[in-house]
């Protein structure tokens, strides 16, 4: 990315930000009475993924998070650690769904390399950490009460990334440690089935994630990925499904594509647990990475 | 690059949009269930609707959201009218002579939060008098669209 185009995508960043800071003072005033409501029904304000957004744990769905319907504000606080065979990745973030049309996240991964860190010369329990902002609009649909049409609920959104490992990765041939994931999604809950289904398109030049930084200095260019998720309601408060997330493949050891199985619980509308078993694949030098994610999110 | 991302949500919009050709059918009063045959029998029949009538009627009446609505209605006649419709609804041998949805609701200032709070006591109530989860979600599944003629707010 050219240093316009970065400026570009700053002022982008600012201009949402600012766009989300006065919609929050406007709701400040009017509706503080509505803050607190819970009003979307169990489990339809989804989870978080891994990086921040609403939807399943590894792909970002087209709802909007937190439990506001759009006459009011719904926000999370969520922690997700998933414990690979030899990585750990830690995430905690926030985020606020402005009247069931916005949603701005925050996320911060911590990247644990554990003894793969000493193995590269890095130091036993080396440490990548990624700060992700992110945005996401709705476009159009109804995820949960246009049951009567096919028409899924499409939203577009990004993911601002930002890696504190710099140097390493551009020692690594690793072009730049930020970089910004653009997606649009659709999904649909089809109730009579009770099934929902998600497709993400997602825009990216990230490599793991941006765990491991944005392009190489061979290929600098952002691709398509396809990410899906399908989840089959069994009680009001529980879910279970399957997820697959495509990757790019720039590095010079392979990278795999994620899929994971999981399940979802919400004891109450505050609170909700998952529990999935990912598979990883190859992430670093470290080959067929299964392991648990566990991840709790707390909303209003 | 930015050229590239209108071309892909320009696809992604035309593979959306060709989902739109939908049933037409609005729903007024209510669509027959008709690919599920025993569904009327996962409610309790008429007898099993008029009991889960009388708990969605007690619930609406405590919940804060809906309570202001149904307080002064004619509850025994909402009541009724709601067995009537959902024996309809769920195939059963019943035919629905109430209002249409789009009048009755039409001054009443409901909004979102007050329809999923309705539907959310519904939940309660058919849990209570044990209808099967998936049997609830084809109910609700043709419930749910009438939001458009029902919230106002
Ligand atoms: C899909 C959702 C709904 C269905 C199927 C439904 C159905 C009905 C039916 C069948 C009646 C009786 C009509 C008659 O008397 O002829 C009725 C009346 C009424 N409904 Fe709904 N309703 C729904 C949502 C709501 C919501 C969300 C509220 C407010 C929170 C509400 C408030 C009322 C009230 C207050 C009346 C009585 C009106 C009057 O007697 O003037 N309804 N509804």
């Amino acid at each position: 990315m050219t240093v316009t185009q970065g400026n570009k995508t700053r002022q982008r960043i600012l201009a949402i930000a600012a766009i989300g800071g006065s919609l929050l003072a406007c709701a400040a005033q009017a509706q503080t009475s509505s803050f607190t409501s819970s009003s979307k029904l169990l489990l339809t304000g989804g989870v978080t993924n891994i990086e921040g957004s609403a939807g399943g744990g590894l792909t970002p769905w087209a709802i909007i998070g937190g439990y506001g319907t759009r006459d009011q504000i719904g926000a999370n606080a969520f922690f997700t650690n998933v414990r690979a065979d030899d990585y750990e990745l830690r995430t905690g973030g926030a985020l606020v769904g402005l009247y069931d049309r916005v949603e701005l996240s925050f996320a911060q991964q911590k990247f644990d390399t554990k003894e793969v860190g000493g193995l590269l010369g890095l130091g036993n329990g080396f440490t990548f950490t990624q700060k992700v902002y992110g945005a996401k609009v709705k476009l159009f649909g109804d995820a949960v009460l246009e049951q009567d049409s096919l028409l899924p609920q499409v939203s577009i959104g990004f993911q601002r990334k930002e890696n504190d490992r710099g140097a390493l990765l551009r020692a690594l041939g690793i072009k730049s440690d930020k970089g910004t994931d653009f997606y649009v999604s659709a999904t649909k809950l089809y109730l009579a089935q009770s099934i929902l289904l998600n497709g993400t398109l997602r825009y990216t030049k990230a490599n793991q994630t941006g765990i491991l930084g944005f392009g190489t200095n061979a290929k600098d260019k952002y691709e398509a990925v396809f990410e899906g998720s399908a989840a089959l309601l069994l009680r009001k408060d529980l879910a279970v499904g399957v997820e697959f997330r495509q990757k790019p493949d720039n590095l010079p050891f392979k990278e795999d594509h994620w899929h994971d199985v999981f399940v979802a619980w919400a004891p109450t509308k505050n609170v909700s647990v998952t529990l999935a078993y990912a598979n990883l694949g190859n992430i670093v030098i470290k080959d067929k990475q299964k392991g648990t994610y566990l991840s709790l999110q707390v909303g209003f | 690059m930015l050229r590239k991302l209108g071309i892909l949500f320009a696809a992604v919009g035309i593979v959306v949009g060709g989902a739109t050709l939908t049933s037409s059918a609005h729903a007024q009063e209510g669509v027959k269930i008709t690919d599920d045959a025993g569904i009327f029998k996962e409610f309790g029949e008429k007898a099993g609707l008029v009991k889960i009538m009388d708990d969605f009627m007690i619930n609406l009446l405590k919940d804060p959201r809906t309570k202001p609505f149904f307080e002064n209605s004619d509850q025994k006649r909402v009541k009724e009218q709601l067995v009537d419709q959902f024996c309809f609804i769920l195939n059963g041998p019943c035919e629905y002579k109430g209002a249409k949805m789009k009048p009755i609701h039409a001054n009443l200032n409901i909004n979102r939060e007050n329809f999923n709070a309705l539907v959310e006591q519904l939940q309660v109530a058919m849990d209570k008098n044990n209808v099967p989860f998936r049997a609830q979600n084809k109910l609700l599944a043709i419930l749910a669209p009438m939001h458009r003629d029902i919230v106002t707010k």
